[in-house]
């Protein structure tokens, strides 16, 4: 019986697992060893991603700080000149400028991109799908083509930099942004809310007014927050249009100055003390983003706690 | 039945009909915006293609073929500014990929738990920094760097031959393309990341449990099979890095030349928009624009490639 068995041809499946565990057996020293290196490295090379920004940090905190005191912040800035070089002033239009730009581009942007979001969110046309393909393009656009395009509708037609032209950049850059976050809040919201509503005889801008908005109001927020928080670091459209003001500007539709792009020009400065004030304008240009971006983050959670 | 006695319950049919015909205000209100919206954007490439008309009509090809661009007095070519665009990206794209790709993997699957949150939000705070802070910090930070290990240690490598020749000044497209990978790092771990999760734990635990290790279930199983969406990730970059103006506008030196060396100095399509749109007077405005079309036809068509990679990518779990 023996004999027979062994007198049979080998089973080329049953080799193919031996060879296979042999050399399994003989390389898992090496490849463990591999593996270890391997993710080692991936390892270092994500601490090595963090090195730019804790350089970044660094270098505002040690530059920055020095150069903010309290009349930095709320007075004028002045013209250095050769015999008073260090006379560089303050930022407080600076800030003014910021905060107004910013604030009105997002006025104008908001309800038309949650209107927007709205109609991506319901209608499914394919105009719709068109519309929505093309928003999720713009966001990846350079800002600077907002920058043209105020010039040519802003800035030409009324023969003057404005800060209106500012406002215009930089509402048409929020407006895909917000709308496709409130798209995605919207479009998180049961259908069982939302048929609920309809079947207890709500019209939909009711139930749009009633469930839909409240329940997607923390996605929302955090949209808006965000977006507001990136339109204010925006330079490159705002250095096509708004042209410079050393004074207070309450009307937008004047030359108007703003932060980020008195860094930009403090950079470039000829005046040492001027460079050195740059870090003070961008520490307090990162300070006011952060303080949109973290409290996105807050209001956000907040809002589902108290949902619960 | 000549008396109509009201049918129990038509009050109410009657309100839901009404409410239905009511509710046009709102949907034309949303249609209406929608038109609005996308009037907009006719405008907006109208506006750029406009102003770039002069000059489209005046140069013509040669606008994208010119091997010399002098602002002012042209002529207007725009191969140098083309060519510094694309050289930057690849500079971003060889550092922030595998150091992108590697953190996202680290954030999935290879730092403890605890710190796992806290890692992303670190790298998300990267992309909430401003552009001209970046370029400040280029600008202050790595150009002494640059000057002092960097750029001898690169032209001691290969001897000061091509592509580590000719003055080390520090502003230089090698700048720029490293400036743009830490800019461009965070798209690329958030998007990536977000396209490796969803790899299903069934092909990570096949591949485990056939005796594989560790790193070769990562490189062997887990990024091919997230292949359509790191490609995506990897355009979405590519597209903010063309299209990034100050902070490369800061630290590139403005010098529109074709490069003959990394340290060369340069200048990119939107770099030169903003550096020289202010002075712009006659024809260098048109000018100006056509870069501007040349920039959104490029960004418009890289973001629309990448859209179509992740979205598929992410549609497929």
């Amino acid at each position: 019986m023996t004999d027979l068995l062994d007198r049979l041809p080998p089973d080329p499946i049953l080799e193919r697992r031996a060879v296979i565990q042999q050399r399994a057996a003989q390389t898992i020293g090496r490849r463990t060893l591999i593996s270890k290196v391997f993710i080692s490295l991936m390892v270092l090379a994500f601490l090595l991603a963090l090195v730019p920004l804790g350089s970044l940090i660094f270098a505002l905190l040690q530059k920055g700080l020095s150069s903010i005191s309290w009349p930095f912040l709320h007075t004028l800035p002045t013209q250095p000149s050769l015999i008073a070089q260090n006379a560089i002033g303050g930022i407080g239009n600076a800030i003014e400028g910021t905060v107004i730009i910013d604030a009105l581009a997002g006025l104008i942007a908001i309800p038309i991109a949650v209107l927007l979001g709205l109609y991506l969110c319901e209608a499914t046309s394919r105009a719709a799908n068109f519309l929505r393909a093309i928003i999720e393009i713009m966001t990846g656009l350079p800002s600077i083509l907002l920058g043209v395009f105020a010039y040519e509708y802003v800035v030409v037609r009324m023969k003057t930099f404005s800060g209106l032209a500012g406002i215009v950049a930089l509402a048409v850059l929020m407006v895909p942004l917000i709308a496709k976050a409130s798209e995605l809040a919207f479009r998180g919201v049961p259908n069982t809310l939302r048929e609920a509503a309809l079947a207890l005889g709500a019209r939909s801008s009711k139930v749009t007014r009633g469930v839909i908005i409240p329940a997607a109001l923390p996605g929302m927020i955090t949209g808006i927050l965000l977006s507001l928080a990136r339109a204010m670091g925006e330079t490159a459209p705002l250095l096509l249009v708004i042209g410079a003001s050393g004074d207070w500007t309450w009307n937008p539709l004047k030359q108007m100055s703003a932060l980020p792009l008195l860094t930009y020009n403090y950079s470039g400065s000829q005046y040492p003390s001027q460079r050195a004030a740059a870090w003070g304008v961008a520490l307090t240009l990162v300070v006011m983003v952060m303080i949109l971006s973290l409290g996105s983050r807050l209001v956000a959670a907040r809002l589902r706690k108290e949902r619960r | 039945m000549e008396t109509e006695t009201p049918v129990p319950g038509s009050e109410v049919a009657e309100r839901i009909s009404r409410s239905a015909t009511s509710d046009r205000p709102y949907k034309y209100l949303l249609r209406g915006t929608a038109l609005f919206f996308g009037a907009v954007i006719v405008l907006f490439v109208w506006s750029v293609l406009h102003t770039a008309w002069p000059a489209l009509h005046q140069f013509g090809f040669h606008l994208v073929t010119g091997k010399s661009w002098v602002p002012g007095t042209g002529p207007y070519g725009a191969l140098p500014l083309i060519t510094d665009t694309l050289l930057t990206t690849l500079i971003a794209l060889l550092i922030a990929v595998p150091v992108g790709l590697a953190s996202a993997l680290a954030l999935l699957y290879l730092i403890p738990q605890r710190l796992r949150a806290t890692s992303s939000a670190l790298i998300e705070l990267l992309a909430a920094v401003p552009s001209v802070v970046y370029g400040l910090w280029g600008l202050f930070y790595l150009i002494p760097w640059l000057n002092k290990t960097l750029d001898p240690f690169l032209a001691g490598i290969t001897g000061s031959r091509w592509p580590f020749s000719g003055p080390q000044e520090g502003f230089s497209v090698l700048l720029a393309g490293i400036v743009l990978s830490i800019m461009i790092l965070p798209t690329i771990v958030a998007i990536s990341r977000d396209v490796i999760s969803v790899v299903p734990t069934d092909l990570i635990e096949g591949g485990l449990s056939l005796g594989a290790t560790r790193s070769q279930v990562l490189t062997k199983v887990v990024l091919p099979s997230a292949r359509t969406g790191i490609l995506g990730a990897i355009a979405l970059g590519a597209g903010r890095a063309l299209g990034e103006t100050i902070a490369v506008a800061m630290v590139i030196g403005s010098n529109p030349q074709i490069p003959h060396s990394l340290f060369s100095t340069g200048a990119t399509l939107a770099s030169t928009i903003a550096t020289e749109f202010g002075e712009a007077t006659g024809s260098t405005g048109g000018a100006l624009a056509a870069l501007a079309l040349m920039l959104m036809i490029i960004t418009a068509a890289v973001n629309a490639g990448a859209r179509l990679l992740t979205k598929r990518a992410l549609a497929s779990k």
